[in-house]
């Protein structure tokens, strides 16, 4: 697999998007997608909520687990993606695409996080 | 345990089809091989094939293995036709459940039994101070087994393909011994998933040589390799106990709703009598808790450990299993609730879920029966 070179990656497996218009996407990675198999529900943030890095934000569960969803910066959550509440499985399927989760107006610069290749070296793939 | 993970002789195999491995009991095993939902769908609408050797076969042969075994444990053994299988349990003397088990009876003066891999040892342990003063021999067969199981509907076609043994006359839990793919093998009409299907217990050498054949004989029926994920899911929605889930040493098997599986009317003591006797009176006059199934509403998933709680919040059970169930498409769980709220269609039944009181509604076990 290959993590998209123009995104930027937490340490809690999230990627996010560059800005446009101060909007940023969030989504989880191929690796973290992998790890937890078959994702059946997803919790998100709700729209106009506000997000801290860091902290969670909602959850994911897999057939044989749940985890926690982290957000990889502090804003405020402008729009949830519905097609990945309705259908989980996006998560595993596209993860970098159609599985996003969820949009944030950015508080301020992304702090913390790692590049493509910073990450694929942390996460080993 | 600090030992280093024990690997079974299909472990080359699993890593060349890609499959997430996980620690199990002591072992590597394979967790799924790609989508653990769609390896669960294949079992239950066309066939998969399952590596289970994990599983601990102890062997008793001589003329006294059926009577040490009626002793050992709480089935009636020595009444068992050759040929045929038994699901039964082993107890402490306290009637609390050491292990839930298969027996297969080989021939007039050999069985078959099959342990949990996380028993094993004391399976093996208990057997054999309890045959001391039985004219019959303990072996550990653990090493001497692999064991492929291929499990759906479409499981009896790809089987015949592979063998000239009579598979229509072979019934439910029985089994024979016979030849798949030119090796020879006991095949078993037994399983853990609710389907139709077998288990074959080989030579560990000729393991790889028929799981290739059978894949191969599969190919045109759908059948794809299966992990112990969908395994898991598979016996939750067929309402089957795991032990250190539903089955623990603290529980009897009348506790479990199992006590059909004593049979007190054997000629014989055997290990746990007096108490599963007691435990029986006790469950028929005030059962405390009762094993039911729990069906979401909502969409979050219960799990082993979390609290069954009614409509005022007090704690009134506990969930055992719980998984989302792909043939269901909600969330279920086993769990054990006060017999008060035992009874399907009880109303009020929550489970809390990291805090937050979802609703469930219990249900009878199985919560899936396959169409015969």
């Amino acid at each position: 697999m290959s993590n998209p070179q123009q995104l930027r990656y937490s340490k809690e497996h999230e990627w996010l998007s560059p800005a446009e218009d101060g909007v940023s996407t969030v989504g989880i990675t191929e690796h973290a997608a992998n790890a937890l198999g078959d994702v059946v529900f997803v919790q998100l943030p709700e729209v106009g909520s506000a997000v801290t890095a860091g902290e969670t934000c909602g959850e994911l569960e897999s057939t044989k687990s749940v985890s926690d969803l982290y957000s990889p910066v502090t804003g405020e959550v402008t729009e949830v993606n519905e097609d990945v509440v309705s259908d989980p499985a996006l998560v595993n399927s596209a993860p970098f695409e159609g599985g996003w989760l969820f949009k944030v107006r950015l508080a301020g610069e992304p702090e913390d996080l790692l590049t493509a290749d910073e990450y694929t070296e942390f996460s080993g793939s | 345990m600090t030992d280093a993970p024990r690997r079974t002789a299909l472990d080359a195999l699993h890593r060349s089809l890609g499959a997430t491995m996980t620690d199990f009991a002591g072992w590597d095993m394979p967790l799924r091989y790609g989508s653990e939902r769609e390896e669960h769908t294949a079992v239950r609408t066309r066939a998969g094939l399952f590596d289970l050797s994990h599983m601990g076969e102890i062997t008793l042969t001589g003329p006294q293995a059926g009577q040490a075994l009626d002793h050992a444990l709480v089935g009636n053994l020595s009444a068992l036709a050759v040929g045929r299988a038994r699901y039964t349990m082993i107890c402490d003397a306290q009637g609390g459940i050491l292990d839930d088990l298969i027996v297969y009876r080989l021939a007039e003066q050999e069985y078959m039994v099959v342990a949990n891999a996380s028993n094993a040892q004391v399976v093996l342990d208990a057997l054999t101070e309890r045959a001391a003063g039985f004219e019959t021999e303990v072996r550990d067969d653990r090493d001497a087994y692999a064991l492929i199981a291929v499990q759906g509907p479409e499981a009896p076609g790809i089987l015949a393909k592979l063998t000239d043994a009579d598979l229509d006359g072979l019934k439910y839990y029985a089994g024979l011994p016979g030849t798949v793919a030119g090796v020879p093998a006991l095949i078993a009409r037994t399983g853990y998933t609710g389907e139709d299907g077998f288990e074959l217990f080989l030579a560990p050498g000729d393991a790889e040589q028929v799981w290739q054949a059978l894949t191969e004989a599969g190919q045109g029926a759908g059948l794809v390799p299966c992990g112990l994920s969908c395994r898991d899911t598979l016996r939750l929605e067929a309402g089957m106990p795991l032990y250190g889930h539903e089955l623990t040493t603290a529980l009897t098997p009348f506790d479990a709703g199992l006590g059909r599986v004593v049979k007190f009317d054997k000629d014989c003591d055997f290990v746990g009598r007096a108490a599963l006797e007691a435990a029986r009176d006790q469950a028929a006059e005030r059962a405390p808790r009762k094993l039911v199934g729990l069906i979401a509403e909502g969409r979050r998933v219960p799990r082993a450990g979390f609290p069954v709680v009614a409509a005022d919040g007090t704690v009134i059970g506990e969930v055992t299993s719980g998984a989302p169930s792909p043939t269901l498409g909600k969330p279920l769980a086993m769990a054990y609730v006060d017999a008060a709220y035992a009874e399907p269609g009880t109303e009020g039944v929550a489970v809390d879920i990291r805090g937050t009181h979802e609703p469930y509604q219990v249900v009878a076990l199985p919560f899936y029966k396959r169409q015969r």
